[in-house]
């Protein structure tokens, strides 16, 4: 391997200044995602910054408020309630949860072959925020926000008021990897709210509003949420058979929101 | 960096994004963990990080600097197996071998962190793990004994001589 300069902060502090604008560093937290492009020579990075040490995992729960260190593996949230738990338990196997972590899944960029960033909708569908450091400093803003433009950014902390209640289903593929062709993530806030997120049916996690709006009637929102998606085709999934499928993740997820409550 | 490995603490000089697996196999000799897929999706190169099953091909050796590594050969001897390897013996849980030490120190880590000899717990916990040559039965089944606690008797076991040699694929 050529010559790679790697930072290995022992804070977050340090890990903040060591990323400083982001530019030319390659990120490696978990490294579930990042090592194969290294090993594969898709990737060679000048600067990286590995996050292991740096402080930025853990989960803590107080006064109905959850909060999620990038740097947390899957793992340590499978035991969360609905949706963030079975999303979480979903993802591949056990050893790649104990490694893979909430800010890699989180900021990976879409997948070529399956979709990537499984937690993006179970965190859309809490409403999270994410807080995060880069050009200009630190900034704390919705997920939505945050996903749409997450380049040059370094994810520090996911957090979200726990919801009265959650559902996750999900469409799987079985296969030797668990990858999930499609998502549906609802949640019904303490003020009754209802969200609703699709993860593998666009490049990231998105809402469904066009559901939300809909959401005391299931089959009713899981026809609504095909105007607020435009589905792929990938090697796990045809766009055509994304469309037929989603309206049924929607309504399964809204009932048992339901049944939940 | 350092790593200790087997017990045995072994200075590295290597780049930091090394992988693990590849610090085992090339730099240290140490070839049970398998160079299978290399992008996380087989699980023939798990090894223990600390106690716990890992990827090695997904492992920065720089993220690890400082931990114990247990491989197949930190588990028992040829005359004195590891209960994990007796039950593997016993069950015949191996053909060809390559998935073998992957699938072994993951029912290891199992059976120590209390697992049970719940089918669908062992398959949940091995679920990582991808055998070509689709013997998956008789794994599950040694580790279902291995969680039980049962003792083997290896003399009355009608192994061929190469069965004792589990995980000594090169």
């Amino acid at each position: 391997m050529t010559a790679v300069d790697v930072l290995i902060p022992r804070s977050p502090e340090e890990a903040r200044a060591a990323f400083g604008d982001g530019d030319g560093i390659t990120v490696i937290a978990g490294g579930t995602i990042v090592m194969p492009e290294i090993t594969y020579g898709r990737l060679r990075p000048a600067r990286a910054l590995l996050l292991a040490r740096a402080g930025l995992a853990g989960v803590s729960r107080s006064g109905g408020r959850v909060a999620i260190g990038a740097a947390t593996p899957l793992a340590q949230l499978v035991d969360l309630p609905a949706p963030i738990g079975p999303c979480a338990a979903n993802v591949a196997d056990l050893e790649i949860r104990g490694q893979a972590t909430v800010g890699g899944n989180v900021c990976a960029g879409a997948g070529g072959e399956a979709p990537r960033g499984d937690l993006q909708g179970a965190l859309l569908a809490v409403g999270a925020t994410a807080r995060s450091t880069g050009a200009g400093g630190e900034r704390e803003e919705p997920l939505e926000d945050f996903l749409r433009e997450r380049s040059g950014r370094l994810l520090l902390e996911l957090s979200y008021d726990e919801p009265a209640a959650g559902a996750f289903v999900a469409l799987d593929r079985p296969h030797t990897h668990a990858f999930t062709a499609m998502a549906v993530s609802a949640a019904r806030a303490g003020d009754g709210t209802i969200r609703i997120a699709v993860t593998g049916a666009g490049s990231h996690g998105q809402r469904l509003p066009s559901a939300e709006a809909k959401a005391d009637d299931p089959a009713a929102a899981g026809d609504a949420a095909l105007a607020d998606v435009q589905p792929h085709d990938d090697a796990l999934a045809s766009a055509w058979y994304r469309r037929r499928t989603l309206p049924v993740l929607v309504r399964r997820a809204l009932t048992r929101l339901k049944e939940v409550s | 960096m350092n790593l200790t490995v087997n017990g045995a603490v072994h200075d590295v000089d290597c780049g930091p994004l090394t992988t693990l697996l590849d610090v085992l196999r090339e730099d240290l000799g140490v070839t049970s963990p398998k160079a299978g897929c290399e992008q996380g999706g087989c699980g023939t190169c798990t090894v223990l990080v600390d106690g716990e099953p890992r990827r090695a091909c997904l492992t920065p050796v720089a993220a690890v600097d400082g931990a114990e590594i247990t491989t197949v050969e930190g588990l028992g001897t040829p005359d004195e197996l590891a209960p994990v390897q007796q039950a593997f013996t016993h069950y015949y849980a191996a053909q060809c071998g390559f998935c073998t030490s992957g699938m072994m120190l993951a029912a290891h880590a199992y059976v120590e962190h209390g697992g049970s000899d719940d089918r669908e717990a062992i398959q949940e916990a091995l679920g990582g793990h991808v055998c070509r040559c689709t013997g998956y039965v008789k794994v599950i089944e040694a580790v279902a004994a291995l969680a039980r606690g049962d003792e083997f008797d290896l003399a009355t076991t009608a192994a061929s001589p190469g069965m004792t040699n589990i995980g000594g694929v090169r």
